[in-house]
This record gives C-alpha cells, structure tokens and sequence, in this order.
C-alpha cells in the first residue's frame, strides 16, 4: 500500500516537474544556492562556534548552561517551586473576571508554544542522538528543566518593559527590556545592545525560524513523493507565508494555529504507543540514555559530545535565553509581570522535557541506530561524523525512519504534520523578526513589507540549500541573539527578583487570591 | 429591598421580547431594577497567533464598545424613558456560564433570556447558551418564547 502510494506520488511529481534536463538544471541551482549561501555564512558560524582554547567544547554552549544554572540558583528553583502555580495561572485561576476578552496565560502560552515546538523537537532531537547518541536526551532534558529559569527570567521582563500604544496595541521583547530596563537603572549601552539583539533577531528569524523549517520540511516531503528540487517546494511555502504575512490571509494562519496543537497531541500520542509497545526496551532505553550521558557508548567525542549535541539541540529546540519566547508573551493581560514569567517556565517543560524526551526515545528503542554487536558500542557513519543508522537516514528522515518501524503509515502523517510545524514555527518568527525590523527601521508600511518580503525570498534559500549550511548557520543566528539577550538578562535580574519577592509575600499573605468561578 | 432581575440579550432580534417581559415584570414588582447584559462569546482557551494577541486589547475594547452601542445601550435608554431602572453591562465570556456568575454576583432574584436565536448545526451538536443556561443556573430563569 505505501510503496503503491509513493509509486504513484513519485511518477506525478516526476511527469509534472521533472523532465531530466530541468532535473539537472534545477540541481545545479540547488549547488549554487547552496555553495554561496555557505561561504557567505561561514566566517559568522565559526565565530560563534569557536571552542573554550584548549578544549573541543563550543564557548556559546557554555555560555547557555552557565546562565541557566545562574538564574536556577538565583531564583532558588523556581521552576520546581513554582511549577504547580503556574499550571494554577494557566487554567485561569487567578485571572480576573472583568478581563476576560484580553488575552489569557494560556493564549500567551499556545502563542508561544506554536512558535517554538516544531522541527527542533522532530529533526533537532534527531540530529542530536544522531550524532551524540542516546546518552544526548539526558543532557537535553537536564538542559530544559535548567532552561525554564532563563525564560522565566525573560518573560518577565518582556511584560514588565512592553511597549503600550496609544491605541491599545503592545510591542515587547528584549530588545525593549535591554533599552528601557538599562536606561532606569542608569546603565549605559542598552541602545547599543537593543539593537545588535534586534539585528541577530533578524538573523535567527531568517535562519532558525525560516531556512531550517522550509529546508527540513522540503525534506521530508521528497522522503515521501520522491526527490525534486527544493527551490520548487520553497516557492510554494514562500507563496503561501506571502499570502498570509503580506495579503493579511488570516483564515489560513487561524486555521494553522487550531491544527498545530491537535498535531503536538497526535505526535506524543504516538510516540507514547510505540514506546508502550515495546515497554520491554524502555529500562534498556533509559540506561542507554544514562549511561550514554557519561561514557558516550563509542559516539564521536564521546560524553562532551553528546552533552555538546544535548545542550544545542535543547536550546535551540526550546529557545530558552534567546528571547524570542519575551516577545510571544508580551501581550498578555496582567498587572502582574512576574505571573508571565511562571507560566512561561512551563514551555521548555512541555517543549524539551516532554515532547523532545518522546523523540529520543523513539529513536532509541526504534533500533535506527546500528550498535556494533561485537562492543555493544554504537558504529559510526563511513565519515565517522555520526552513528551509522539503517539506510543512512538523519535529521527529519531518522525520526521518520523511527516512528515508521512501528507505523509504516506514520511518515505521512509526519509530513503534514512537519508542515504545519514549519508554518507556524515560520509565522511565529515572522513576527519575531518584524517586530526586531520596526524596532530598527520604525513603523510603517514600506519597512514591515520590506522585510517580509526579504522573509519570502529566504524561504526559497532555505528549501534550496543542503542542511549542513542552513542548521549552521540557524544554530549561530539563534545563538547570537542569546549572547546579547543574556547579557542583558544579568543586568536586569535584580528587577525581576524584587518582583518575584513582592509577588511571593502577597501570595502568601493572601492579598493575591485565586478568584472563585 | 430592591428586587435585580438580570435580562441577558444576544443582539437577535428575540431580545426584544425578553426586555419586554422585564419590563411588564417591574412594573408589577415595583421596586425593580433591571440589569442588562450582553455577553460576547470568548473562550480564554483559544489559539491565537501572536498578532492578534498584539492586536487583543484593541480588539476587545472596540467589540465592548460596538455591543454598547448597538445592544445594551438603547435598550438602557429605553427603559429609563419608561420609567424603570436599569443599567447596561458587556462581559466577554461563556455566555450560560457568565449570565449565571453575574447574577450570582449582583445578587438578582431571576435571570430573563430570549429562546436562543442561533440555529442549525451549532446548536445541534453544543446546545443553546439558553439550554446551558437553564440547565446550570443557581438563579430562577425565566425563558421567553
């Protein structure tokens, strides 16, 4: 049934789009995006990769755990502590009556949620354990449970120092914390820094939030309907996203925003199945991923690796400390900015802890990944880069190969699903980047369509270029608008410490009280 | 002591019967006042995208003050013309849920509605807000046919 069905697919998509000259020519366009595009983002990459002197350990890594273990202690665990308030705020137990129609905790979170859960969750875990092995989840799930501290600490902030228009509309986000929380306390370069965060903002909106989503959603439909040019996937995203962002379509992003969740559901849904379906390997699972955590079981760079691959693929996966998340939960309705903070903790939760957690697991017990049987090791790929998987899948494709073990129909499934998590994910950092834009240029028509359209055209490159160029330099883009946002993060803490105390006092004290419904 | 009836209106035009039946009620009644309001269906647990959450307060202030306008204020005017006492209010919300917490709250002898205007396959398959309402109401409800 599925060969008929992917015979079929493939024979339409090779009589519509591919006699074999346009084949040829379309791929030596595919090279020549492909070769520009990683010349040009090279020198960026390497800068925000380069490793501690001395050691092969990345310094951006370390910069991401040292904050999150920072604001973790500050706040003394405030993601355990106050993990069960937060679902508290989310289910509206605190929320007053007479704001009802304003937007809720659980709209700022959904709205946040949709823009970070997507294909870091499916092809990032992926590319993790594919290259730093099983031992990876361990350090990914210990890096979102730390994460919930930094993106409490820039949800906060982003309430507390939004923008207020006159005609009732909010724009926030760091760089509006960085300028005004630094001007109040008499700091000086928070324009300086409000401005490169916005430029790295754009850089990660175009990268991350863009040409990864477009390149592995391409991907993943040519897994299923057989190979064609990216540019021609790409140009029906591009199409698609200019309807929406620029022709003001908004049924078509509602529509996405309902369905988007539903498929968040399905997937761990299935995850949950497979992996009760072979509740047997689940202790062995867990103890590869233990075990994997501290020895490496063989993979390239062993137990540094997998933390290296664990801790990037969780942040890039939950964006904690980028601040893009401070400008999703902005527009929340409530007198209290610190409330924001408590429920955005819960997002690396669900996001990393959970929905990445299941992922890893798939794959693990899915057996994608060739053990050698004489070691119990797990074999490298020819070019030792990576762990040899069956049939050579990575990224997107193993997770796809992994849940097919189980359903073979689930990849298609996989693929609407990849889909919509592209298009959301790419709506959602459409307005991250245009809201970084108009900080730059000003509000106005002519600038927001500019940059919308530039948003378009990246669209195609991403769909174009080969995946090792684009998640590097998605990976550098997101990672920069880090550097900045938790620079200014350690300046702004104490604000959001007094907050966090005078809250803590009138919660116990009783003055906040949940309302009655 | 002043007796509170509650009308609930949903901008159909079956609204018009239910402010009618209040206001032969607080005629009989005497002292009465009637509160009027009209809630604009909104659920908290929505998925928005993050442009319309910029755009929500904006939003919300601009349907209030449409139902004001169009609904709970000429009706207001209406009864104080006539003579009777009332006052207008616009809540978003579940409407059978925020009728009943609002009369719950202002303490109202009786709820007042219009049989549900809308129809077709939405009342089929979630009922009426005036089904709910009478179904779930810790107020007496008198329902106007």
């Amino acid at each position: 049934m599925n060969n008929l069905y992917k015979y079929l697919i493939t024979l339409g998509s090779v009589v519509a789009f591919a006699s074999p000259v346009v084949a040829q020519e379309a791929e030596s366009l595919d090279a020549k995006v492909n070769a520009a595009f990683s010349a040009l983002t090279g020198p960026f990459v390497s800068l925000i990769f380069a490793p501690i002197p001395g050691t092969s350990f990345p310094w951006i890594v370390m910069w991401l755990v040292i904050a999150a273990t920072i604001f973790t202690f500050y706040f003394s665990f405030v993601q355990l502590k106050f993990f069960k308030h937060a679902i508290s705020l989310v289910k509206g137990d605190y929320s007053d009556p007479n704001d009802a129609g304003e937007v809720s905790h659980f709209q700022a979170l959904a709205t946040a949620l949709s823009g970070t859960v997507g294909l870091g969750n499916i092809a990032g875990v992926a590319v993790a354990v594919g290259i730093g092995g099983p031992g990876a989840t361990f350090w990914m799930i210990l890096a979102g449970l730390m994460g919930m501290a930094s993106k409490f600490t820039e949800c906060t902030l982003g309430v507390k120092y939004r923008n207020e228009y006159e005609d009732g509309t909010v724009s926030g986000g760091p760089m509006y914390y960085i300028s005004k929380g630094f001007k109040e306390r008499g700091l000086p370069g928070g324009k300086f820094l409000a401005v490169l965060f916005s430029i790295f903002c754009i850089l990660g909106a175009l990268g991350g939030g863009n040409m990864f989503q477009a390149n592995q959603a391409h991907a993943q439909i040519s897994g299923i309907v057989g190979d064609y040019p990216g540019w021609i996937t790409g140009i029906v995203f591009a199409a698609v996203v200019y309807i929406v962002i620029v022709g003001g379509v908004k049924s078509i992003a509602r529509v996405t925003e309902k369905v988007v969740p539903f498929m968040g559901v399905l997937y761990v849904g299935a995850a949950l199945i497979i992996i009760l379906m072979n509740y047997d390997k689940i202790g062995w699972a867990f103890g590869q991923i233990f075990t994997g955590a501290f020895t490496g079981l063989g993979v390239a760079g062993g137990m540094v690796g997998a933390l290296i691959q664990g801790f990037k693929r969780a942040a890039f996966s939950n964006e904690a400390g980028v601040g893009s998340a401070a400008i999703a939960h902005s527009a929340v309705k409530t007198k209290e900015p610190i409330t924001e903070g408590f429920v955005s903790l819960l997002e690396p939760f669900i996001d990393t802890v959970v929905i990445c957690t299941m992922t890893a697991l798939v794959i693990t017990i899915s057996g994608q990944l060739i053990v050698d049987p004489s070691t119990g090791n797990y074999m490298l790929n020819e070019g030792g880069s990576a762990i040899a998987t069956v049939g050579g899948t990575s990224g997107v494709a193993l997770t796809s190969a992994a849940f097919a073990s189980a359903f073979s129909w689930f990849p298609i499934i996989l693929a609407v699903a990849v889909v919509l998590f592209a298009f959301s994910t790419m709506i959602s950092w459409s307005y991250y980047g245009l809201k970084a834009w108009t900080y730059l240029f000003g509000e106005g028509k002519t600038a927001e369509l500019t940059f919308k359209i530039i948003f378009c055209i990246f669209i195609v490159i991403g769909a174009a270029a080969s995946l090792g160029p684009v998640i590097d330099f998605s990976d550098a883009a997101i990672f920069a608008m880090a550097v900045v946002n938790i620079t200014g993060l350690y300046f702004l803490m104490g604000v959001v410490k007094s907050e966090f105390n005078s809250y803590k006092e009138r919660l116990a004290s009783g003055e906040i009280k949940k309302f009655t419904h | 002591m002043t007796t509170t009836l509650v009308v609930g209106l949903d901008g159909g035009g079956s609204g018009d019967r239910a402010l009618a039946y209040a206001k032969r009620m607080a005629g009989l009644i005497g002292d009465c006042s009637l509160l009027i309001v009209y809630v604009i269906e909104w659920s908290p647990y929505s998925f928005q995208t993050p442009e319309e959450n910029e755009m929500r307060h904006k939003r919300r202030e601009e349907e209030i003050a449409t139902a004001l306008e169009r609904v709970v204020d000429p009706a207001v005017a209406a009864l104080t013309k006539a003579g009777v006492k009332a006052k207008g209010m616009v809540r978003h919300g579940h409407v059978a849920d925020t009728l009943n917490a609002i009369s719950v709250e202002v303490g109202a002898d009786q709820i007042i509605v219009s049989r549900s205007s809308a129809d077709g396959i939405v009342k089929r398959i979630f009922g009426s807000s005036t089904a709910n309402l009478v179904m779930s109401a810790d107020v007496p409800v008198t329902v106007v046919g």
